[in-house]
């Protein structure tokens, strides 16, 4: 096997138990989305055309209060301001890469394509092959996204609220946040953020998300320069 | 609006931020300051969804025991730091809700 080859699969098998929650979820959105009034074809083809779990929940959710269309696309552009961030961390590993895998790999690049992918990174460094993983990963989580939502549609609403499949998501987060703990900086961001979106919840359009997340991130940030200036490291 | 009109420019919006930086690295510097808070863009991240999940009810704060999903959420928490193992945390945490909610705290 070439190099090209086994870092896609390595992507892809990193990706693999974060599809164990995944699949539920994606099952449920397509279920959701035909309940909420969407046409089947439009429901399978916003798991395509949009391809962000939270935002496509809260589109189909808008879609049925007859919302306009401008406040959903406002509403989109904030749930998934995080991207941004996503894309400024994943950029130094890609910036050798042909504007054509830019394209590609930006539009696979989900949350959960996104965390085992900087992981790995961070572990293995810029190295040539870098993008096979990504890759990997993030058409084993499009796959599968396809899939589940053409499941739930199937299925409609006849998934029992009893199974909590549901909660398979954030124990999957819960599993990849734990290990990336490592330092009393990394823990404190973790601590803030938590906090944060406890207490911003109610904010609307997710934005206490966003709120709880850059708070941890300048909390991390501040505690870590700090330990440099004292010169323990 | 056309749910379809929708649709296309909620993909757009989607994948230009996405695209967004990863497009313009090189020919813009990120300041080190950036890259080092970029580290902790995981660690905050992840516990802003996962806190909401655990701790809230319906919106509402629940410390309570027959919040089981805390419960089990932290049965999880301690399976990830010994095993570091991300399928086992997950199977864990859906036993513990699992038990707890069927045995333990019947609803």
């Amino acid at each position: 096997m070439n190099n090209q080859v086994k870092t896609f699969w390595a992507g892809v098998q990193a990706e693999i138990p974060l599809l164990i929650g995944v699949f539920p979820f994606g099952m449920i959105y397509g279920a959701l989305a035909l309940d909420a009034g969407l046409s089947t074809s439009a429901a399978q083809m916003m798991s395509s055309i949009v391809f962000a779990g939270s935002a496509q929940f809260i589109t189909a959710q808008l879609v049925h209060e007859s919302t306009p269309g401008l406040v959903i696309l406002l509403t989109i552009a904030v749930v998934n301001l995080r991207h941004i961030l996503y894309s400024a961390s994943l950029a130094p590993y890609l910036a050798a890469l042909p504007t054509r895998w830019k394209a590609l790999l930006s539009y696979l690049l989900t949350d959960e394509a996104y965390a085992p992918t900087i992981l790995h990174y961070e572990k293995a460094g810029i190295t040539p092959h870098a993008h096979w993983f990504l890759l990997g990963a993030g058409f084993a989580l499009w796959f599968t996204w396809q899939i589940a939502t053409a499941l739930g549609i199937f299925l409609e609403a006849a998934i029992p609220e009893s199974w909590s499949l549901d909660f398979a998501l954030p124990l999957t987060f819960i599993a990849m946040v734990v290990p990336v703990l490592k330092n009393r900086a990394a823990i404190a961001a973790a601590l803030s953020a938590g906090l944060v979106a406890l207490v911003a919840y109610s904010l609307p359009y997710k934005l206490g998300l966003i709120l709880a997340a850059l708070v941890g991130i300048l909390v991390g940030t501040i505690l870590e320069g700090r330990k440099t200036q004292r010169g323990i490291s | 609006m056309n749910i379809w009109l929708v649709m296309l420019l909620g993909g757009l919006i989607t994948f230009g931020m996405r695209f967004s930086l990863i497009y313009l690295f090189g020919r813009f510097q990120i300041p080190e300051t950036m890259r080092r808070a970029l580290h902790y863009v995981p660690p905050a991240v992840l516990s802003a969804i996962i806190f909401p999940e655990l701790f809230l009810s319906d919106g509402a704060l629940n410390l309570s025991l027959d919040n089981t999903r805390l419960l089990a959420g932290l049965v999880a928490i301690m399976v990830a730091w010994f095993s570091k193992n991300t399928l086992i945390t997950i199977l864990a945490g859906m036993a513990a809700l699992f038990l707890l909610q069927f045995f333990l705290f019947p609803s």
